[in-house]
């Protein structure tokens, strides 16, 4: 190979680099955060699985930024010459029943899917760690309050409280989004709790009440930390979920409104055709399929890495 | 007195993906029916030593010695049923906490009577029977009322007693002794070692004893044991301790506070590297 | 420096209540070293938490540099008044850096000069400037330690509270960090007092010593007195015997001594 000479010193950058990362001594700040996030991804790469769940989750990424230049049609421009084709070489996934091309529909879907994702876990998962790590903090009468109010939200069915807030709210895609947040804070709210207790009465927060910090202090920089990992694992769990609610919601027509390309929504409009055009309905359902399973695999590699429990072995 | 156990040239490795760890260099000892104390710091491999002859070292732990003698029977590593066997039956261990030791929904009682079920066939009524014998052959006062308490519900001292008495069930030969008394108070623990003793002696047992309290180990055994990094450095009678000639283990007396030293600075043990390589 | 003055705590309440501490009295003068030995149960810890502030539930007179304590604690009290813990892998945060660890308390009492004094206190507690920015879990037991020595010490308390300092080390590190904890009471003139269950640490440390046992002091002594073994109650003969190592006949007068106490 030509190419050898050219990449070595490169080669020698690159274990200078590790070295630098992996060093016992880290010379500042960031060099150590650097360091553990290192060892934390090598932990992470050797679960070939998780990583495939990473790839799917980057494709998705991908896939919804660089939308309009990967479309090869318009998502919502019907062209009615075209309707229920099958899959052949000029529509790689058919077109639906307003011959809209379905590749293109579901590239633009996937910035709907990352986008209920994203705000469900941007408005839930803070909410939940919020409420968790204080009732567990505080304790007494708040912590029982909040509690209770977890448990009332617990209690009914995600799907139908979704339903019950999205009837209220009226149909919508943001309507969709706040429902889902408010039906899935409360599980993290609990997971929060257990943490906090456990972690309140060791002597490292015993040290640092008796350095004179506050309990907004002891809340934010000492217990949340800890918190974060087996949450950041439950929520890339339980992003499968929120994306077949959110498909569900779409589905019932309560979600995002036509001509909006919500994967949900479009196998909700291709059941009709279920029989005779099965494309219509499968391909959006089997986009489903491969990110929830992408979301599932990462987080199963995510709580191998993460987990304060499993770290001890 | 002729041998109950003799270990040869015993080694133990663990390997992780990352490197390979020698827990255990090289250690060959011989030991009567006698009470022997195996003193190490954390990380010396004093532990790893017992649990290697019990045969409690998991993968990836890799366990290799040249021979292994017990009670004039060789042990080969490739006849795993015989191992087991005298492992079940003659070799009994104690461990530091009791509390992980016992089942936390069964009463003391009927975990000691199963446990001379397994080992003999008898009825409950013998089972029970042999179970308070033992529970007062460890000087418990009211073993009745023992028998039906849970683990959560007794003192660390009993806890260990009924430890004890669990693993007296078999009549086993040797009891290794992996810190049976740390994490107990101190005159709670003077009366353990009492038992201890008392039922080496009556029963002409042998006693392996792992602690890293010199002085408790210095009075309590007939010989000692000083480990260090997995190798030993040095063996000798508990009573010549004092006498002992090896630097690390004149380090570790060193070190210790006295009541009777009004010192105000302790020496500090300086370690040689070469400790770890020379041939013992 | 220190005045209790009839110091008594409940855990508990109604029928299930537990008293730790049964009204108990001592006087610690200013750069002192006085030492509590007990066994667990003894409430000699839960002496360390009322002083510090961590329990707030308790009753008696409490008094630090002449100012009566009430249970709760003002920010010039916690600089004043440090504590180091027994279990050197417990009390230091596990996703926290040293140098987090030890500018943490600079910034809340808004001391300023964080990095320098960061530096210094490493340097006084005998670590190397390369261990500032590890994580807890790259150090050994007596790295540790120390770094929790180093929290303490860098609000420059004139007080420091040490519950089992030592006891979760090997016997060769716990002589460093006795040597360094000695070294630095001289240096500072602190206060120190020391909890442990290890006569030795307290004889060696200490000037004066309390015994405790189930909630009382049962004898307050000086090394002196110890040395001589001339201590009046048998509970400190009996404490004395057994950490000189074992001997049969201590073991079988103790068997009877604590058959008749079953009685309380």
């Amino acid at each position: 190979m030509t190419a050898t000479p050219a990449t070595r010193p490169q080669r020698g950058s690159l274990a200078r680099c590790r070295a630098w990362l992996l060093s016992a001594a880290p010379q500042s700040r960031r060099q150590a955060r650097l360091g553990r996030a290192y060892l934390a991804w090598r932990h992470f790469a050797e679960n070939r699985l998780a990583v495939v769940g990473l790839g799917i989750i980057v494709l998705l990424v991908a896939v919804a930024a660089l939308a309009p230049i990967l479309a090869p049609y318009s998502p919502n421009a019907p062209a009615l010459t075209q309707r229920l084709l099958a899959p052949g070489p000029a529509h790689w996934l058919g077109t639906d029943e307003l011959g809209r091309d379905i590749l293109s529909r579901i590239i633009f879907g996937a910035r709907l899917t990352l986008y209920v994702v994203a705000l469900v876990a941007v408005i839930a998962a803070p909410v939940g760690l919020l409420i968790g790590t204080i009732a567990g903090y505080a304790g007494g009468f708040l912590d029982t309050l909040l509690m209770r109010i977890t448990d009332i939200f617990l209690a009914f069915p995600k799907l139908i409280l979704a339903l019950a807030f999205v009837s209220a709210l009226g149909p919508g895609i943001e309507n969709a989004i706040i429902a889902i947040a408010v039906t899935a804070w409360p599980p993290y709210a609990r997971i929060a709790r257990a943490e906090t207790i456990t972690i309140r009465n060791t002597e490292f927060i015993k040290a640092a009440r008796l350095q004179g910090a506050g309990p907004v202090r002891l809340v934010w920089g000492h217990v949340m930390p800890l918190c974060l990992s087996s949450l950041i694992v439950r929520v890339t769990l339980d992003m499968a979920g929120i994306i077949l609610t959110a498909a569900g919601l779409g589905f019932l027509g309560l979600g995002a409104q036509p001509p909006l390309p919500e994967w949900g929504a479009m196998i909700s409009s291709g059941r009709k055709f279920m029989l005779d055009q099965w494309w219509v309905a499968a391909m959006p359902g089997v986009a489903i399929f491969i990110v929830s399973l992408g979301f599932n695999l990462l987080g199963d590699g995510l709580r191998d890495v993460l987990d304060p429990k499993a770290e001890e072995r | 007195m002729s041998a109950l156990l003799e270990v040869d040239n015993l080694r133990v490795t663990f390997t992780s993906h990352k490197e390979t760890v020698q827990a255990v260099r090289g250690v060959s000892f011989a030991m009567g029916r006698e009470k022997l104390g195996i003193v190490g710091e954390s990380g010396s491999g004093k532990s790893v030593t017992c649990r290697a002859l019990l045969g409690l070292v998991r993968a990836p732990g890799r366990v290799r010695y040249d021979g292994l003698r017990f009670d004039g029977e060789d042990l080969h590593p490739a006849d795993q049923r015989r191992m087991q066997a005298i492992r079940g039956r003659r070799i009994a261990m104690v461990m530091q906490d009791p509390k992980y030791s016992l089942n936390p929904v069964m009463t003391v009682g009927r975990q000691i009577a199963e446990a001379y079920r397994i080992h003999a066939r008898a009825t409950p009524q013998e089972a029970r029977q042999r179970t308070l014998e033992m529970l007062t052959a460890v000087r418990i006062r009211q073993p009745e009322r023992v028998y039906d308490t849970y683990p959560h519900e007794v003192s660390g001292g009993m806890g260990q007693r009924i430890m004890i008495a669990m693993m007296l069930i078999p009549g086993p030969d040797l009891l290794i002794a992996d810190e049976p008394t740390s994490a107990l108070d101190v005159t709670v623990r003077l009366q353990l070692l009492a038992i201890m003793d008392d039922l080496v002696q009556a029963r002409g047992m042998g006693l392996i004893f792992i602690s890293h309290d010199l002085n408790l180990v210095a009075s309590f055994c007939d010989r000692i044991i000083i480990m260090y990094a997995g190798r030993i450095m040095e063996t000798c009678r508990a009573g010549d301790l004092h006498r002992a000639s090896h630097p690390y283990t004149r380090g570790l007396l060193n070190c210790l506070p006295q009541i009777d030293q009004p010192d105000t600075y302790l020496p500090v043990l300086e370690r040689d590297p070469a400790w770890r390589d020379e041939a013992p | 420096m220190i005045q209790v003055a009839n110091l008594q705590v409940v855990f508990g309440r109604g029928r299930r209540a537990n008293p730790a501490l049964r009204g108990i009295s001592f006087a610690v003068a200013a750069g002192e070293v006085y030492g509590i030995v007990g066994e667990s149960g003894s409430g000699k810890s839960t002496v360390l938490n009322v002083l510090s502030g961590l329990w707030r539930h308790w009753s008696g007179q409490v008094s630090i540099d002449d100012r009566p304590m009430a249970g709760r604690r003002d920010r010039a009290f916690h600089k004043e008044v440090q504590m180091v813990f027994q279990d050197p892998y417990g009390s230091l945060h596990p996703r926290h850096t040293v140098d987090r660890i030890l500018s943490e308390p600079v910034a809340i009492h808004r001391l300023g000069q964080s990095q320098a004094r960061v530096l210094r206190a490493l340097e006084e507690v005998g670590l190397d400037s390369a261990f500032r920015f590890r994580y807890p879990h790259q150090l050994s037991g007596g790295q540790r330690q120390r770094v929790a020595v180093a929290r303490a010490l860098i609000l420059e308390p004139r007080i420091l509270l040490l519950d089992e300092p030592t006891s979760a080390l090997d016997v060769s590190v716990q002589a460093e960090v006795l040597n360094l904890l000695t070294r630095l009471q001289r240096e500072r003139r602190l206060t120190y007092i020391l909890v442990s269950h290890d006569l030795a640490v307290v004889a060696h440390m200490c000037r004066r010593l309390a015994v405790m046992r189930r909630g009382v002091i049962v004898e307050e002594l000086t090394v002196e007195h110890l040395r001589q073994r001339r201590p009046r109650h048998p509970y400190t003969r009996q404490l004395i015997s057994a950490s000189i190592g074992y001997d049969r006949q201590a073991a079988e007068a103790q068997a009877e001594i604590d058959a008749e106490g079953e009685g309380d």
